[in-house]
């Protein structure tokens, strides 16, 4: 029995508040506005029977009269292959012109995993990026964030990945993005061939608030119950600041006590929660994550990505276009560097690594008018030939491929027994003439 | 017990996991509650009471709960069910058995399942040690029983009042845990039953005995804090550090190869996967001092940070209160907590909630206290017995932005014995551990100065002049990119290369070496020697490349034999060859 209600007592920030009896914590609502739209909305506390709801369109222009039915039940999301190609908005709306998809619904954040069922990550995520799969190589069931700015080309390395990669579904979370960014990946996905096994959520910097907070959650139990149907997923989040920003804009509406730059005390909580959902789970699927997070200030201390980078299994930089080599780092490369590859792999990407830290410093010197000894002219033609073959996120190889395409390039520019690599290795993988 | 074991409640306000309940009848300060909603019982704990109402924070997620919903309230406050069987467990924060869990429920975790904490059917070889007619109280051995690698005392419940005497006790045999043991009279004349286990409130500290002033080392196999910045049995540690700095590897390092019978480890709030590599490799990786498997020494207590955030508060009281019952027993035992903040996050929120009136960066008023209890709990305690044993607490801090200025960094560095303090700028340059050997500090490396043995005051005054060299040599390097070599005396650069060579061979450390993973406490004696034959030794270069290049082969020379086990022939000859560098 579906309980309807017609009076609002009060109205503040995105909260309504009303009169109701035998309403739960989470429960769902629809609110009918007499303007003709409707929206969503969601019970966050209760006081006897005034119930507080968190209006997922926002209130402006919700009025007192407005008629509010209680669901029964707490926010659900479709699930299933019909899912596929599709394009909905945070609060699970189509927004693709296709039909609305009643089938299997589902409860969003749900339970969290057992950490007793959990298996060590050893599976690799192939992106065919040389400064991913090479340097710092993604592993099944790790999150990772692209730490940026704006103006970055992000959204291109996220659709490259999910283009590049062989998972077998993608769930993309989009949030704040700009129409401009939306219309991008659904492009690209539709030309790459991605389309057909993506599910978008898309918040866009004009709607309303409250639904890019549940982008995540509907997002990633979409992805959950793909994984247990043994899919291995791979989850696009962009851009996590703006959730953050978006925890922050409604907690300080609800007059919560902020603790860091007016976010809330609970933001490494609510990041958390999302972001361990990445899971590999044994003899079944998987879901890797790969999160946006622009740094405002370009401040990694920044509350958004210092929190972040106490959750994650580290971080891609991505600065000047290309993915810096410096500060990024893959926590669980080890994992599958040389196990899940080729035996070479880890000495390689390190001496590849360490010579072309070498290159910089030699580029300095050049810079500072420094006259270049042999050694230096050498490095400075390795550096162009990493950034050119290596660095850039054009490249599309295979990692057998970027492993023989390193070595290739050391060839070319050293001599056997000046890369400070094992005999071992040049004489089984070099390209060195014999 | 005064409280009334009629009290009812009912739920009339929620918001997150904070619920008002208007209740009748007696209610007691922390005392545990459940909520009945959805056809299940979802656990939470009093935290305020007013008038006929009282504030609940329920640990499980609260969707579904409404207005109306029945309370039961349980009289007992929060507690950890003690006994055999604790080691090679894995618990939640409220001491849910993980893995039961995952075989009655699959996958994911569901709510309102609380599953009995030590297996109630295996038998144990009980071997008493009192008989009848003795006298005894609290605390007393009333037999043992081999656990693991233990001998796991079986003793009077801590809540036995006043003495007692020993009525019966079972003759050696098998019991499970819940068969009685023992029949103790107390002073009144009641007579009580006794069985091997008995719960005990997790927020009460378990000290019965004497405290002993904790002046022995508790060993690491990590250099640099047996080193300059040692940890005392029964002391305190804290390492805090910006992300990525290392604090987990260090933990994990140290929970594998530190001197202790018990270690329990605390995941309180950080990744699950994490955890998993214990689960998945302590089973597996023996453990050097006992021949047995690490897992057999160890406790997991896993609240990680998707798990309630609620639970996080009691995830570290539960492991303290396992690490104090073994302490009690004589064993000298080692918590370790990754990390802290995330515990005092979780009572920000909680504070939050209630409305406190919040103090820096919103953090409650009563957040250094709590931290303060919580590290008091540490220590060296000779029970009645007349048995020694110690708790050893190390707790993680992961400061906003790397920062050490902020409350939950600086209340603990108000109380610990120890900092082992992780920078960035030297995990950046892959200096690990990444210990701050700079910042860092120990309270107890004199109080390992022992008078009657005379080399313990030698290797702390080594240890102390390596430390000094070091840091002129940090100043030096400062002015040196600042003025460029050429303004540096050759003198000032021999200083600086020897702080540097000090750093790389002997301060750091790689854990991902099989070998030069752990250290002995022999073979870091046998690198001190020499690195304090290098330190002292008045070097002549003819210039500046010349002392780079000496330190720069002598250095290489020296980590690869850190490198090397000891067992193999290649120790003598690199040692040789070292030794000939530097005293030729
Ligand atoms: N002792 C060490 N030796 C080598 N590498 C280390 C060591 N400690 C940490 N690391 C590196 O640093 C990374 C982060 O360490 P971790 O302990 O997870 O950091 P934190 O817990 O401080 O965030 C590890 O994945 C590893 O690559
Ligand atoms: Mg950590």
């Amino acid at each position: 029995m579906l309980k309807t209600y017609n009076k609002i007592e009060k109205i503040k920030g995105s909260i309504a508040q009303v009169k109701a009896e035998n309403v739960t914590l989470g429960e769902l609502a629809h609110v009918r506005l007499k303007d003709g739209r409707s929206t969503l909305a969601e019970v966050i506390s209760f006081n006897e029977d005034d119930v507080n709801l968190q209006i997922y369109q926002g209130t402006k222009g919700v009025s007192t009269g407005d008629q509010i039915k209680f669901l029964g039940r707490p926010m659900q999301v479709a699930m299933g292959d019909s899912l596929l190609g599709r394009v909905f908005n945070g609060s699970g709306d189509p927004i693709d012109n296709g039909p609305e998809i009643m089938e299997n619904k589902i409860d969003i954040g749900g339970p969290s995993f057992n950490p007793s069922k959990r298996i060590i990550a050893k599976r690799m995520v192939k992106t065919n990026i040389p400064m991913i799969d090479m340097f710092n190589t993604l592993v099944i069931s790790q999150k990772i964030p692209i730490f940026s700015v704006a103006g970055e080309p992000y959204n291109d390395l996220l659709a490259r990945i999910a283009s590049q990669t062989d998972a077998d579904v993608i769930v993309l979370g989009g949030m704040g993005l700009k129409y401009d960014d939306y219309e991008f990946f659904r492009k690209y996905f539709s030309e790459s061939g991605a389309l057909e096994k993506t599910t978008m959520f898309i918040h866009t910097a004009s709607d309303p608030v409250v639904e890019c907070i549940l982008v995540p959650d509907m997002t990633l139990a979409v992805a959950e119950q793909f994984a247990i149907q043994n899919k291995n997923v791979l989850v696009l989040l962009t851009d996590m600041t703006a959730f953050a920003d978006a925890q922050k804009e409604i907690s300080i509406s609800m007059e919560m006590v902020p603790s860091n730059r007016g976010y809330p005390g609970s933001l490494y909580s609510d990041l958390a929660s999302r972001y361990e959902k990445a899971v590999d789970i044994d003899g079944s699927g998987s879901i890797t994550i790969i999160a946006v997070t622009t740094m405002p200030g370009n401040d990694v201390t920044h509350p958004v990505p210092d929190n972040t980078g106490y959750i994650t299994e580290g971080q891609f930089y991505l600065n000047g276009g290309v993915i810096n080599p410096f500060g990024s780092l893959s926590r669980l490369k080890q994992n599958v560097m040389g196990k899940a590859t080729r035996e070479d792999h880890g000495d390689l990407a390190n001496a590849m690594i360490r010579l072309y830290a070498d290159a910089k410093k030699a580029r300095d010197r050049e810079s500072m008018g420094f006259r270049l000894s042999e050694w230096d002219k050498k490095l400075i033609k390795y550096e162009e030939l990493f950034e050119e073959r290596i660095m850039s996120l054009e490249v599309n190889l295979d990692i057998i491929e970027q492993l023989d395409l390193g070595w290739e390039i050391l060839a070319g520019c050293f001599d056997k027994n000046e890369t400070g690599l094992k005999n071992e290795w040049i004489n089984k993988f070099g390209k060195w003439d014999k | 017990m005064s409280v009334d074991n009629n009290t009812k409640g009912k739920i009339i306000a929620a918001q997150g996991n904070l619920m008002t309940v208007r209740f009748n009848g007696d209610v007691r300060q922390n005392e545990l509650v459940y909520v009945k909603t959805e056809g299940i019982s979802l656990k939470g704990e009093v935290i305020e009471i007013n008038g006929d109402t009282a504030k609940v924070q329920v640990f499980e997620p609260t969707r579904g709960i409404k207005y109306g919903d029945e309370v039961v309230f349980d009289r007992e406050l929060l507690s950890v069910e003690l006994g055999p069987g604790l080691l090679k467990s894995v618990y939640d924060g409220l001491q849910n058995p993980l893995e039961d869990i995952a075989k009655e429920a699959g996958y994911f975790l569901p709510r309102g399942m609380y599953l009995s904490p030590l297996d109630k059917e295996v038998k144990w070889k009980f071997t008493p040690i009192a008989k009848p007619g003795d006298s005894v109280e609290r605390a007393s051995y009333l037999g043992s029983v081999p656990e693991a690698v233990i001998e796991h005392k079986i003793m009077v419940p801590f809540n036995f009042p006043g003495k007692g005497t020993i009525k019966e006790i079972k003759p050696a045999g098998e019991y499970t845990v819940l068969d009685e043991i023992a029949k103790i009279e107390d002073e009144t004349g009641k007579v009580h039953s006794v069985t091997m286990t008995q719960k005990w409130p997790a927020k009460f500290p378990i000290r019965f005995g004497e405290r002993l002033f904790p002046d022995k080392p508790l060993y690491t196999a990590c250099r640099i804090i047996d080193g300059p910045f040692p940890v005392a049995k029964g002391g305190t540690f804290c390492t805090p550090g910006p992300f990525g700095a290392g604090k987990t590897v260090l933990q994990h390092q140290i929970s594998k190869n530190a001197h202790a019978q018990v270690v329990v480890i605390v995941a309180c709030g950080e990744r699950a996967g994490e955890v998993v590599e214990v689960l998945r490799e302590f089973p597996k990786l023996d453990d050097p001092q006992t021949g047995k498997k690490l897992m057999d020494r160890t406790t997991i207590i896993c609240n990680t940070s998707s798990m309630p955030v609620a639970a996080r508060e009691s995830s570290i009281y539960v492991g303290t209160t396992i690490a104090e019952y073994y302490r009690q027993m004589g064993i000298d035992t080692l918590l370790l907590a990754d990390s802290t903040s995330r515990w005092a996050q979780a009572l920000r929120e909680m504070s939050g909630r209630l409305e406190e009136i919040p103090g820096e960066e919103a953090f409650p008023a009563y957040l250094s206290s709590r931290i303060a209890e919580f590290y008091e709990r540490a220590g060296v305690v000779l029970n009645k017995n007349g048995d020694a044993g110690s708790l050893t607490i190390g707790g993680s801090v992961s400061p906003a932005g790397g920062n050490f200025e902020e409350p939950v960094t600086q209340s603990t560095l108000a109380v610990v014995g120890c900092f082992l303090g992780l920078s960035r700028s030297r995990s950046d340059a892959r200096r690990f551990p990444a210990i701050d050997p700079l910042i860092s500090w120990s309270k107890y490396l004199d109080r390992f100065r022992d008078p009657k043995v005379e080399s313990s005051g030698k290797r702390i005054d080594t240890i102390k002049m390596a430390q000094k060299n070091l840091v002129e040599g940090d100043e030096i390097g400062k002015k040196m990119s600042v003025v460029g070599e050429e303004g540096i005396s050759m003198e000032d650069i021999i200083t600086y290369l020897k702080g540097e060579f000090y750093d790389a061979v002997y301060l750091q450390q790689n854990a991902f070496d099989k070998v030069d993973t752990a250290t002995d406490a022999n073979r870091q004696q046998e690198q001190l020697d020499i690195v304090e034959m290098v330190l002292r030794k008045k070097y002549n270069f003819e210039n500046r490349d010349a002392a780079r290049k000496y330190f720069l082969n002598l250095t290489d020379k020296f980590i690869q034999w850190n490198y090397t086990a000891r067992e193999v022939a290649e120790y003598k000859e690199q040692k040789v060859q070292i030794l000939e560098m530097v005293k030729g």
